[in-house]
């Protein structure tokens, strides 16, 4: 197991720095003279200068690139060309927004997929089985923003029970918050389930007919045992790897909830940055999201090497 | 022959949708008896097996009657079938390489069998399972006891498989194919093994193969299937001596011995010609008529039943060879 972990460090090291290299390169390539771009057309060229002296964005690229890693290693992200925010303050306060969204709409997701998953595999030919493995299709089927839009009619227009859209902050009024998200969460997690109940479903299935749950059988399990004590054992090797994915596709991607429910989140943050040209914001908040994809992709191998021996032990 | 049988089956059909896979077996087994059951890929001999154990896959049913313990299997419920696999009857499979739980050691998985059973503690259980790994003979017990299944060699998995099935001491095991998946070498230990461990117990042996010196060497009595039924059944030495099914007589001649093998390279090794009909496409009468050479329009017409003089179901049966010295 050392081995295996340090192996994996290494490797999430070495990736983190060749990101870092790509972000820098692909933004930079990409920008022209930011300084330029920043102050738009009419700016003189005085005026670009004294930017790009301000910033410096004079000097040459692998200085620049080594100055920013070296800040960001010190936890200093850099700040908006335009309001002078620091990123880190912009992006914690939009973390407060994202990951409650992300993490319950994933939890709720997996709250639904994991036991009608395993009942539609266990019982594909029953009706009701049937049924579970339609409504996921369905589910899949269906965008996200619809599901919003619909959900924030009924519940928000019609009934009236929560806000459509908006947000409080946590700290001006707590439960407002926590309304504020339940509709966006409900959505993620109704779309995110419905895909995950497919996983799940083909997972148990492919364990449960393995030799080794008719061993269990054989030895005495009742059909249930085996799938408690030997099935879904097996089977979250598979889910462990798809949730993983999901978790980084999330943090970065629910712009379209955001837009729906009005909700100023990280997803939103990046996108309006990229649109202003806010190069060092759109770098820095990338380069975390990269960071904490890794990481989550490091935490997943970590739990195979706990959940299955043969990764483990393997030289 | 007071004591209760390990297993009596009767009229035994297993059935998918119109499909059969088993059409009317009969026989049994003994207290501490050993039978093997011999046929070609196909001839349902797994599908009997699965269906003593009622592990049939899903949509197979079982009919007839299983007597085991006092009780007809058939007309048990899932859960009360539970209770006994593991412990009044087992099960050795065929490949042991996927048949253990690949996330649990190995000696936890055959403790567990042990607990579920015997009620005994974790302590007591890994105590027991480490004296049976002993007696399987498997090499440094507490060592490999701590092992994943992965770790492990073919020839230990199945020693493994086996202590799993002889835990609880069951009445009945049913070992099929045991050792098909295993290096030549090793095949013969697992066998002399399978075969002292279950004397030991007084357990009765099911042996499903399609390997006759196997049946020959481990079995008191055998039954020949093909396509669902049993066409002969006796003790192994009179069957395997004087087979009285062309069937039977068949399989005997396509085994290679000393005295068919020519080291010149003119084999004499014989075949028998076509092959096991496909479930949906049984023929009429004796299934085995196509590939018999003494067919006839009888055996096209009517299935024969098992004959009590000659043990045979065949119309036309092998002419029985003159008995050397009567003992």
């Amino acid at each position: 197991m050392p081995i295996y972990i340090a192996r994996k460090l290494a490797f999430f090291i070495l990736a983190v720095i060749a990101a870092s290299i790509a972000i820098f390169l692909l933004i930079r390539g990409a920008g022209g003279n930011v300084a330029a771009v920043v102050l738009g057309k009419d700016a003189t060229a005085e005026a670009i200068n004294a930017l790009a002296q301000q910033y410096g964005l004079d000097r040459p690229m692998v200085v620049q690139y080594f100055d920013w890693i070296g800040k960001l290693l010190q936890g200093d992200l850099g700040r908006s060309f335009r309001t002078n925010e620091s990123v880190a303050d912009l992006v914690v306060s939009r973390l407060s927004i994202s990951i409650p969204l992300c993490v319950s709409g994933l939890v709720l997701g997996l709250l639904i997929a994991i036991p009608a998953g395993t009942y539609s595999a266990l019982y594909s030919d029953r009706p009701l089985g049937a049924l579970v493995a339609l409504l996921s299709q369905v589910g899949i089927a269906v965008p996200v923003f619809w599901a919003g839009i619909l959900l924030s009619l009924l519940f928000g227009v019609r009934l009236g029970w929560l806000p459509t859209g908006g947000w409080t902050n946590w700290d001006a009024n707590f439960w407002g918050a926590v309304r504020s998200l339940v509709l966006p969460v409900i959505s993620l997690g109704l779309i995110l389930g419905a895909s995950l109940t497919r996983y799940v479903r083909s997972a148990v299935l492919d364990v449960m007919n393995q030799d080794y749950v008719r061993t269990a059988r054989a030895t005495g399990m009742t059909q249930m045992q085996a799938l408690l004590q030997v099935g879904l054992r097996n089977a979250a090797l598979p889910i462990a790897t798809v949730v993983g994915l999901q978790i980084a596709e999330l943090i970065g991607g629910t712009v379209i909830i955001e837009t729906v429910f009005s909700l100023p989140g990280l997803s939103r943050m990046i996108l309006a940055n990229v649109a202003a040209r806010e190069v060092i914001v759109v770098q820095s908040t990338v380069m975390l999201i990269i960071i904490f994809v890794m990481l989550i992709n490091l935490i997943v191998d970590l739990l195979y090497g706990v959940l299955d021996p043969r990764v483990r032990l393997a030289r | 022959m007071t004591a209760p049988a390990a297993i009596e089956v009767r009229d035994l059909h297993v059935v998918y949708d119109g499909l059969a896979a088993v059409r009317g077996l009969s026989f049994t087994v003994p207290a501490g008896g050993r039978m093997g059951l011999v046929g070609e890929s196909g001839s349902g001999k797994s599908m009997t097996a699965l269906a003593l154990m009622g592990l049939l896959p899903p949509g197979w049913k079982a009919q007839g009657t299983i007597l085991h313990d006092g009780v007809d299997l058939i007309t048990q419920t899932d859960k009360a079938l539970s209770a006994r696999r593991g412990r009044t009857v087992s099960m050795v499979f065929q490949d042991p390489m996927s048949s253990l739980n690949p996330v649990r050691r190995v000696g936890d998985q055959i403790a567990d069998v042990i607990r579920r059973h015997g009620g005994v503690g974790r302590h007591e259980a890994m105590g027991q399972t480490i004296d049976l790994m002993m007696q399987m003979n498997l090499p440094r017990p507490e060592q490999l006891a701590r092992s994943y299944p992965h770790q492990i060699s073919g020839g230990q998995k199945q020693r493994i498989m086996i202590a799993m099935a002889l835990a609880c001491y069951p009445q009945l095991i049913i070992a099929d194919e045991p050792t098909t998946a295993l290096d030549v070498t090793v095949q013969k230990q697992v066998l002399r093994l399978l075969s002292a461990a279950t004397r030991e117990r007084n357990s009765a042996l099911l042996m499903i193969t399609h390997d006759l010196p196997v049946i020959a060497a481990m079995c008191d009595t055998v039954a020949v299937m093909y396509a669902g039924r049993i066409v002969e059944y006796g003790p192994v030495r009179q069957v395997f001596r004087n087979p009285r099914h062309h069937y039977t007589r068949g399989l005997l001649d396509s085994q290679p011995t000393m005295d068919n093998i020519a080291l010149d390279g003119s084999s004499r090794l014989t075949s028998i010609p076509g092959m096991v009909p496909p479930l949906p496409a049984l023929p009429s009468g004796c299934a085995f008529h196509p590939r018999c050479p003494v067919a006839t329009d009888i055996c096209r017409a009517r299935m024969p039943e098992i004959d009590a003089a000659t043990g045979a179901a065949c119309w036309h049966p092998v002419a029985a060879s003159q008995p050397a010295v009567a003992s």
